[in-house]
């Protein structure tokens, strides 16, 4: 070999582009656990937000411009839950591979949302035009939602898409036994009512037919009041309310003040992995949520 | 009169027998009436009976029907439980997936719709009361040009019109108009008409159009998103509250862990505090760069390191020459569990150095406040000039604190550095104390309470109140940190 050849070698060590872990940006923590699922360590994946944020609201921090530089796919909610931040994030990243295509993966697309406004109007609160985001506590619809990212990392990292099949097989199997554990779990919750802080509970109130018969909220997005919140006493105390439902980023004021009212026990849910100590994951998220659901169902 | 008595009785004694005769017909009648109600009963228990049977048939098919039914879904459970259960879950799963044909275009997108542009529109009013006339306002060391105080009474604030969307897979567009109540005078004029790119790689972006430089922190902020009423003294000064031109713009953001940009602008160099559109319609250069990041899950910064380097001839402060400004600025926030909408702390300050070798004459025509010029004499003439050569400072500080989601209250210190030679030239620096309290009922309304003592010349005090209102409608906003 002469000294031509391993400079040559060396040149072309140096500049062939390393085999590289994909970058995913997840904008919430569910959609980071998913992806954790479905590629372990063969991605990288950055969270922006974290259970105990108001993912409505988050501001467009240079830390989070940061990540979103570097991504080659973000997983986001959708339906304009991130309309506040995401579009900033994105166009002062310059990251172009995220602003459209296949590296811009929003789970709302790939579902059906509930709740779609027939009115688009702001007097009546901060309502999303494309339904309630908040499908992340619908085991059926993270599913759905699980093949749709399956396929789109094995688009963008196909070396890997024998990986991504196998792990979203396995999750699918655990997953769909899961659910029929919950189901069973829950059956005592059928039927029961309850009141919610803001309307985040309407897929998974859905799932286990349970009923909402009032918010905190006056209008979504809406700061209690507190003559909403008196409204509400009469109700809550009439029709044998089960819970007065909340996620762990909410202000619990509210919540215990009608709770101290009615009898009612306020119960606060993790709404997304990291809510609690047992919310470590997707199964964590449900397994808490079913069990703090049958803890005041006595 | 005894043969009318005599007829009578005969005609009774006539009638009498006729009716006696009617009585054997009558009980005919009554009895055929008694034999047809009879069977008329008959008739009608008849047909009880036969609705009841009607009904208990119907009562037997439907009993049929539920057994049948029962049978069916017996059956029907009798099939491998296993594989109904599966079938159920992948049916409950393809109902809740979107339709297959849904790789459409999704509606939304980096844009609040799908083809017509995003349009956002924002109100903004005043109230004030000045105990100094704004119209006799003068600032010891500085030029008013266009940021001098708000008016006195009531005014509308900047109020403002844009429209924005992607414009294909390579570009974004962005058209801001804004109607603007300049002293009595009001003016619409295009704030913003600028293009990005979408598509270049390695974090590469361009600018083109009239747009804010991205100098310092609130330069690129429209006003509606501050933290007070007016701009801070050094921004009124130095950049007549904002400054924007024509130009382009090249950034590029660092792939690191930490935010880090770099950019540099060219601009035309027409607007204060640059005019004359110099060497060749490219007078104003920048270069500008913003690090940032996080401290913990709690705290956020953001700093940066500005320059604008003008050639500039006439400005509306009488400037003509080499102008720089230097602006260094910093922004941390501290927020529990970093919501910020729902308390926590904002700390900001900026601090400007602007140097000027160049002349002065005196500003023609109305563009600035006649009576804010210096009494120098000699220079009435605008033939003549002087040299302006020297430097001037301006910083200020601001901390808001955030109640809950709904209030905030706020203090900023302004402060200016005159120069001590020049036209300007003064021994006395400008200085002010602002506090406000801001109410907001979504995050589409605001109302804001703000108090300034401000001391613009060394015999001069303004003690000013202000009440503003500014509301956002139309397309949801994506603000800048």
């Amino acid at each position: 070999m002469n000294k031509y050849t391993f400079a040559l070698l060396l040149l072309c060590a140096l500049v062939a582009p390393r085999a590289h872990a994909l970058n995913v940006f997840a904008c919430e923590p569910e959609w980071g656990s998913l992806l954790h699922e479905l590629a372990g360590d063969a991605i990288q994946v950055d969270v922006g937000t974290s259970a105990l944020q108001d993912v409505h609201v988050i501001e467009a921090k240079p830390s989070l411009i940061a990540k979103v530089r570097r991504a080659d796919l973000i997983v986001c909610t959708g339906a304009e839950l991130e309309v506040g931040w995401l579009p900033q994030l994105i166009r002062q990243s310059g990251n172009s591979k995220v602003a459209s295509g296949p590296g811009y993966f929003l789970a709302s697309d790939q579902i059906t949302t509930l709740e779609k406004p027939a009115k688009l109007d702001r007097s009546e609160g901060d309502i999303h035009p494309g339904g309630n985001p908040h499908f992340q506590m619908d085991p059926y619809r993270i599913l759905a939602i699980a093949k749709a990212l399956d396929a789109r990392l094995a688009e963008l990292d196909p070396a890997k898409a024998a990986t991504y099949k196998q792990r979203l097989d396995d999750f699918t199997a655990r997953w769909q036994t899961a659910i029929k554990g919950w189901e069973a779990k829950a059956a005592p919750l059928k039927g029961r009512k309850v009141v919610v802080h803001h309307w985040s509970w309407i897929y998974l109130l859905t799932w286990l037919n349970m009923e909402q018969i009032g918010a905190l909220e006056p209008k979504p997005g809406v700061p209690p009041t507190s003559s909403h919140l008196a409204s509400l006493v009469d109700l809550t105390k009439a029709s044998n309310a089960l819970a007065i439902l909340r996620a762990a980023y909410q202000d619990p004021k509210p919540g215990d003040w009608l709770s101290e009212r009615t009898g009612v026990p306020a119960v606060t849910l993790p709404f997304t992995v990291g809510g609690d100590d047992k919310s470590k994951d997707l199964f964590g998220l449900f397994d808490s949520t079913i069990d703090k659901l049958l803890a005041v169902q006595k | 009169m005894r043969t009318k008595l005599l007829l009578l009785g005969v005609a009774l004694a006539a009638a009498s027998p006729a009716a006696i005769a009617a009585d054997p017909a009558s009980d005919a009648q009554l009895q055929a009436l008694d034999a047809r109600i009879r069977a008329l009963e008959a008739d009608s228990q008849k047909l009880r009976e036969q609705a009841a049977a009607a009904l208990a048939a119907a009562d037997a098919a439907r009993a049929e029907l539920e057994k049948m039914k029962a049978t069916l879904q017996a059956s029907q459970q009798a099939t491998t439980q296993e594989a109904a259960q599966q079938a159920q879950a992948t049916a409950a799963v393809a109902a809740v997936a979107a339709p297959a044909d849904a790789s459409a275009p999704n509606p939304g997108g980096a844009n609040g719709n799908a083809f017509n542009p995003g349009i956002a529109v924002i109100l903004n009013g005043n109230y004030a009361h000045h105990s100094l006339n704004p119209d006799n306002y003068q600032r010891a060391g500085f030029a008013i040009v266009d940021g001098g105080p708000i008016p006195q009474g009531l005014s509308l604030g900047e109020s403002e019109i844009s429209f924005a969307a992607n414009i294909d897979d390579k570009f974004y567009g962005q058209l801001t108009l804004s109607y603007e109540d300049d002293h009595g005078g009001a003016s619409t004029s295009i704030e913003e008409a600028y293009i990005d790119t979408l598509a270049l790689p390695d974090g590469l972006s361009v600018r083109l159009g009239r747009f804010f430089s991205n100098i310092g922190y609130l330069n690129s902020h429209h006003t509606h998103t501050d933290n007070f009423v007016d701009r801070p003294l050094p921004y009124q000064a130095f950049l007549a509250g904002q400054y924007g031109d024509d130009g382009a713009q090249l950034r590029w953001v660092a792939p690191l862990d930490v935010f880090l940009e770099f950019g540099g602008e060219l601009f035309r160099g027409e607007n204060f505090p640059t005019a004359g559109a110099n060497r060749g319609g490219v007078g104003t250069h920048t270069l500008f760069a913003h690090a940032g990041g996080d401290v913990g899950d709690e705290n956020s910064w953001l700093a940066g390191a500005s320059l604008l380097d003008a050639k500039t001839t006439q400005a509306d402060d009488g400037f003509s020459g080499d102008h720089k400004l230097y602006i260094a600025d910093a922004t941390w926030k501290w927020a529990p569990n970093g919501n910020t909408k729902d308390g926590g702390v904002t700390l900001r300050s900026e601090y400007f150095l602007d140097q000027r070798d160049g002349t002065y004459s005196a500003p023609t025509g109305d563009a600035i406040d006649l009576a804010s010029q210096p009494a120098l004499d000699p220079l009435e003439d605008p033939a003549l000039s002087q040299p302006w050569v020297g430097d001037r400072r301006g910083v200020y500080v601001e901390a808001v604190y955030r109640l809950n989601r709904s209030w905030d209250v706020g203090y900023r210190f302004d402060k200016l550095w005159a120069a001590n030679t020049g036209p300007y030239a003064s021994d006395f620096d400008p200085v002010r104390n602002s506090v406000e309290l801001t109410w907001r009922n979504s995050e589409f309304s605001f109302f804001r309470l703000q108090y300034s003592h401000d001391d613009p010349t060394r015999t001069t005090t303004d003690n000013a109140l202000f009440l503003q209102y500014d509301v956002s409608l139309g397309a949801h906003g994506a603000h800048k940190f």
